[in-house]
């Protein structure tokens, strides 16, 4: 993608959600909101779904609580069957903790996992990041649906809403 | 900086007034400033504490735990309660994270990263108790289940043991993600704010390329919400299943249906106290009080309270079921243990547990930091006395009088035990150096609590307009490495 992005800074939470959804209902391409704190409404002014990583969690909680449960079943009732005082050696009620342990294990793990890889998160990624946003700035940048120019309606716009600067770039990872 | 918190009933939960820059500045300071002397010589001393300990624990290692206290009666003592001990403590750190999160008490979150770190320390300091108990440590690989050739003969699934395996290491571990995770974008803050170097380079590559991007805050989001979800029960399951290591034996004075509960309680109980002493002290050294505020401490001091009070309604119901079961070995445990030969420890354990937490009613005492240190010490130090009770004083004397005995502690386990103490601070001090202890991202969002919508930094919008061509839209396209354009005093 080399279509110019228009990026407008801001200095606080309040214009930069104005802003956000000024920008958004006249209807310009929102690349990406960048904010050095999760911004609570920010979501809707972008007009975010909301994640579906839930599903990945209670899929990695029930793949752990499954493995668990099959592997304290077949070690101790197929592999190898220990007689205690002829208790049942399918003695459900103890395999309890552990598999609760693993659902755990497995559903925190598999979010977390999820989350590095669909946000493209990992080491040694080059990404580059806009001044100030991960300190006291704001920034939102909008790509432009057709011709560049659409652009100074969108710098404009950011401006009337308490844009401290504005700048153009290539292209940013979002 | 959120405008949804007008109520003038709310007190702010930063005292001063902050802008979010000098947030990161004063956040970020401890870490990029050369030690003071006073770190030195604490980091000094937890050091030798430290290299003594592993002296002594190689010592026993590669002579046998027979140079331990232990007889034939008292199996379990001192290495025991100095697991359930850094166990318990262990558990209010993701209280803090996980469970206050799910409250939304935002006043956590300028003291959940520190108690987190505190958390996972702890867990390895009780860790190295069981390891060390094995005698031979290096097969300690023996408690994980995997194919062998000796059957295969797999690990017992029935033992509180095995579970208890299960629960400390996936708590360690999640624990640990859930810290990482909630670290991520103030890594990021520390990268953008370093000078090409070591540190630039080290952060680059641990923030995981974070940029702050909105469609990952809001994925970030929903994942601590739901590892706080995950965290929670894991959290309340890990002490039941310590205490089932006692509860499901059958020996008089643990085998009681009350100790998930009762553990649970005490863990966070000794937990608070020793989140208040690092606290307290972390505090003052780094000039936080505004951050940590009176009120932090003084929510926590409540917390002791009430899980004090749980925690003397164990003591109470413990000797209450003792004599209304009319089981002749219960009461004779629990006589023995008010009365007998170590009631000195138990009434340790009354005075610091059930007496010294109720000062806390008094706002004088809830207000002045240093009366919640030193009860804090006074809880730890009780709390682990409870352990030492309930262990050692239902073992020593068994069902037949001929084996009865007595335990005293050698220097090899004062030493151990100390040595670990060692560990936790050698680990904390190198913590405040090189980590942002106090969550920024998190910081930030609650700067504007109750204060008024008054945004911190206003600029008149528009401002530094006059200085460029309006439309910049048309200038030729700037492809700037924007990596290094992140200091303050380059223009934006």
């Amino acid at each position: 993608m080399s279509a110019p992005v228009l990026i407008g800074y801001f200095d606080s939470e309040a214009q930069v959600l104005d802003a956000t959804r000024a920008v958004r209902e006249a209807g310009f391409v929102l690349h990406d909101v960048y904010t050095p704190y999760a911004v609570h409404g920010l979501d809707d002014a972008m007009g975010l779904k909301p994640s579906r990583l839930t599903w990945v969690c209670f899929g990695g909680g029930l793949l752990g609580c499954t493995l668990a449960l099959s592997l304290q079943l077949y070690t101790s009732v197929v592999s190898w069957p220990l007689n205690v005082g002829g208790k049942p050696f399918n003695s459900f009620p103890a395999f309890i903790p552990v598999s609760f342990e693993l659902t755990v294990l497995f559903a925190a793990l598999s979010t977390v996992a999820a989350f590095l890889l669909r946000a493209k998160l990992f080491p040694g990624s080059r990404r580059s990041v806009l001044p100030r946003v991960t300190d006291d700035r704001f920034a939102i940048a909008v790509a432009p649906r057709e011709a560049p120019s659409e652009l100074d309606a969108a710098e404009d716009l950011m401006r009337r809403h308490g844009a401290v600067a504005t700048d153009l770039l290539e292209e940013v990872a979002s | 900086m959120s405008h949804q918190h007008l109520s003038s009933l709310r007190e702010p939960l930063v005292t001063e007034p902050r802008t979010l820059g000098q947030l990161t500045e004063e956040i970020c300071a401890p870490m990029e400033r050369p030690p003071t002397w006073k770190w030195w010589v604490a980091f000094g001393i937890a050091v030798a504490v430290l290299g003594t300990g592993a002296g002594i624990v190689g010592y026993q290692v590669a002579t046998g735990i027979g140079v331990w206290g232990l007889n034939k009666t008292i199996g379990w003592a001192f290495d025991i309660t100095n697991f359930v001990f850094w166990v318990g403590i262990g558990h209010a750190g993701t209280l803090i994270s996980a469970i206050l999160f799910l409250f939304r008490q935002k006043w956590r979150t300028s003291i959940n990263r520190a108690a987190e770190a505190m958390t996972l320390f702890a867990v390895m300091c009780a860790a190295l108790f069981p390891v060390i108990h094995m005698g031979r440590p290096w097969l300690a690989f023996w408690v994980m289940p995997y194919p062998n050739d000796r059957g295969s003969l797999w690990v017992n699934f029935r033992s509180p043991l095995l579970w208890d395996v299960f629960a400390i290491s996936t708590y360690f571990t999640v624990s640990a993600v859930f810290w990482y995770v909630g670290l991520i974008p103030d890594l990021a803050t520390v990268r953008d704010r370093a000078k090409a170097g070591l540190r630039k380079a080290v952060f680059k590559v641990m923030s995981l390329g974070w940029t702050g991007s909105h469609r990952t805050w809001s994925r970030y989001e929903t994942v601590y919400l739901l590892l706080a979800g995950l965290a929670t029960p894991l959290v309340l399951s890990v002490h039941t299943i310590v205490s089932m290591d006692f509860a499901t034996s059958v020996i008089p004075g643990w085998h009681t249906t009350i100790f998930p509960p009762y553990f649970v309680a005490g863990a966070v109980f000794s937990g608070f106290a020793m989140v208040l002493t690092l606290m307290i002290i972390t505090r003052v050294v780094l000039g936080y009080e505004h951050l940590i505020t009176l009120r932090h401490l003084e929510n926590m001091t409540k917390i002791i309270i009430v899980t004090g009070g749980l925690v003397s309604l164990a003591y109470a119901t413990e000797f209450f079921i003792a004599w209304y079961s009319g089981n002749p070995y219960e009461r004779f445990a629990f006589m023995n243990r008010a009365f007998g030969p170590y009631a000195w420890a138990y009434w340790i354990m009354v005075t610091c547990n059930v007496v010294s937490p109720h000062l806390f009613w008094f706002k004088k005492i809830r207000t002045s930091p240093a009366a919640i240190f030193a009860l804090s010490l006074v809880i730890n130090v009780g709390m682990w006395f409870e352990r030492f009770v309930i262990i050692v004083t239902s073992l020593h004397r068994d069902f037949l009088p001929s084996s009865w005995a007595m335990y005293t502690p050698t220097m090899v386990e004062v030493g151990t035990f100390i040595g670990t103490f060692g560990l936790f601070f050698t680990l904390f001090l190198l913590f405040v150096r090189v980590l942002p202890i106090i969550s920024i991202g998190e910081v930030k969002s609650v700067l504007g609590f109750a204060r008024d919508g008054h945004e911190a930094p206003q600029h008149p919008p528009a401002k530094p307009v006059a200085e460029e061509p309006h439309p910049v839209a048309h200038r030729p396209v700037a492809a700037v490495p924007l990596a290094i354009a992140t200091r303050k005093d380059a223009p934006v």
